[in-house]
């Protein structure tokens, strides 16, 4: 048995986007196999790992977790959606310069965790960034680096122009 | 996930009716999903419809102040109830819970009427290829197998433990939750509300399958009641409560006035310990005292083969609980 397709509007990154789809369709599977948006990673399906994790109207949750016909008329932000043009969002380039990860899998959900936080909350402390992340697991170990690229993003959100460089130390 | 169809309603009582129209339990309701999606992807619930909850527009969502408590609607995220701040105030027990529960993307999305109506996280529950008492079985695997996780009260035929943080805290408010069917409404103590699971009941709580929870009543406390909520896990954050301790005190003069315990993690329901709260009432506040509550509310735990360690968890706690609470500094 399969059940009848819903015609689903998705906006995503900004982008409307018109696809016909079974209720069971997660918003997961939605952006991976309809949308070949596949920043957004797949590891454990049941909204343990936290790899999934995308905005949702501004908040972080689980896409694993949420059917995508449930995502009609919510906002949805992937980690493709985060760059301007070729410029890497902040947190994407605090990663980088923070040496925030190794294989990288958890990464995308680290960053949209982290920027749910930014959002708001523009200037966190270093438990409100340790506490934004908790809901994604990372088997590399990157967490200290993680808790230095949070810490380098909101202050190059805040001075845009010194905080670049500010925590170079490992 | 098998497939099923997926509706929005526009009344409560379509949606009861909708609930209510077959004998099995193959039409669900669905709100933040963070229970029912894992339990539809193991095959657990498979449900061949699901009504989408969160556009109902009769359906509550956000907390209010009423004449002497507070009220909180069934759609209220966690995140809603972790960061209120009247209900910090009010309640810090509650919110203190709702900060410790899950994720930070769960508590973006999970709602307290789903939080309050999750199933067990038993493994052999959860477990597909195990078919246990609570899922129509003839027995609990549990009760001779793996039990480190499972029930200290109340056990049999399930041993499995409530999940939820927020039950306890609400059940020490003494809480009324306010349930909707085909025929009206009727309100419900919590404490009532959740019931041990039984031959012809295999769940947790009272509402029967064609009734929603609207709303939850929170009573208003007297001025000078101090509350929290601990939690012992396994690991410092994302975890179920090994066990759980509600507490709410009121002091005068060193002497306890007003007191209550529910435990979490120790049996199928939330587990209020009334025989340790009366003999709270009347005695002075110091360790000497907390040391023999702690005692007494679990004189009558029944340890498994693997979770007697439950037992020094609950009792720490209490104690830990009763101090902070007490605590002049």
């Amino acid at each position: 048995m399969s059940s009848k397709r819903l015609l689903t509007t998705l906006a995503i990154n900004g982008i409307e986007h018109e696809l016909a789809l079974e209720p069971r369709r997660t918003l997961l599977d939605a952006l991976r196999h309809d949308l070949q948006l596949t920043g957004t990673k797949k590891v454990c399906d049941m909204g343990d790992c936290g790899a999934c994790t995308v905005l949702v109207d501004g908040r972080a949750m689980y896409a694993c977790l949420l059917l995508a016909v449930d995502c009609t008329d919510r906002q949805i932000t992937t980690i493709e959606g985060l760059a301007q043009a070729d410029e890497l969002d902040p947190l994407q380039q605090a990663f980088i310069e923070a040496d925030a990860f190794q294989c990288g899998f958890c990464t995308a959900g680290q960053i949209m965790s982290l920027k749910g936080l930014l959002n708001e909350t523009p200037a966190p402390n270093d438990d409100q960034i340790l506490r934004a992340v908790t809901g994604n697991l990372c088997r590399c170990g990157a967490y200290r680096n993680i808790l230095k690229a949070g810490r380098l993003a909101a202050d190059q959100v805040a001075h845009p122009e010194e905080a670049r460089h500010a925590d170079s130390t490992h | 996930m098998r497939p099923f169809d997926y509706v929005r309603t526009t009344t409560l009582d379509e949606t009861c009716q909708l609930l209510g129209q077959d004998g099995d339990s193959s039409v669900r309701a669905l709100a933040g999903g963070t229970d029912l999606l894992t339990l539809m992807k193991k095959e657990i619930s498979v449900p061949t419809q699901l009504i989408d909850l969160k556009r109902l527009p009769d359906l509550p969502s956000g907390i209010t102040s009423t004449a002497q408590g507070m009220t909180i609607g069934t759609l209220t995220t966690m995140t809603e109830i972790e960061t209120n701040v009247q209900l910090q105030e009010k309640y810090p027990l509650l919110a203190e819970a709702a900060a410790v529960a899950a994720t930070p993307q769960l508590r973006n999305m999970a709602t307290i009427g789903g939080n309050l109506l999750q199933r067990p996280r038993c493994w052999y529950y959860r477990n597909q290829l195990v078919n246990c008492w609570l899922k129509g079985g003839d027995e609990c695997q549990a009760q001779d197998g793996e039990n480190q996780l499972h029930a200290l009260f109340g056990g049999g035929p399930c041993y499995a433990v409530h999940p939820s943080d927020l039950a306890p805290a609400l059940l020490a408010l003494e809480a009324t939750v306010q349930l909707r069917g085909p025929g009206g409404e009727r309100m419900v103590p919590l404490a009532e509300f959740y019931a041990l699971p039984e031959e012809k009941r295999r769940q947790e709580t009272q509402l029967e399958k064609d009734e929603l929870l609207l709303n939850i009543h929170l009573p208003g406390l007297p001025a000078g009641t101090r509350s929290t909520y601990l939690k012992a896990m396994d690991r410092k954050v994302w975890a179920f409560a090994l066990v759980g301790v509600a507490a709410i005190v009121r002091l005068e003069e060193q002497k306890i006035v007003d007191a209550r315990l529910v435990l979490s993690g120790v049996a199928p329901i939330p587990w209020r310990v009334t025989a340790a709260e009366q003999a709270l009432v009347g005695a002075t506040a110091n360790e000497a005292t907390f040391a023999e509550i702690a005692e007494f509310a679990l004189a009558d735990a029944q340890s498994l083969s693997h979770n007697a360690y439950k037992i020094t968890l609950a009792k720490s706690l209490v104690r830990r609980a009763l101090t902070m609470l007490t605590d002049e500094g």
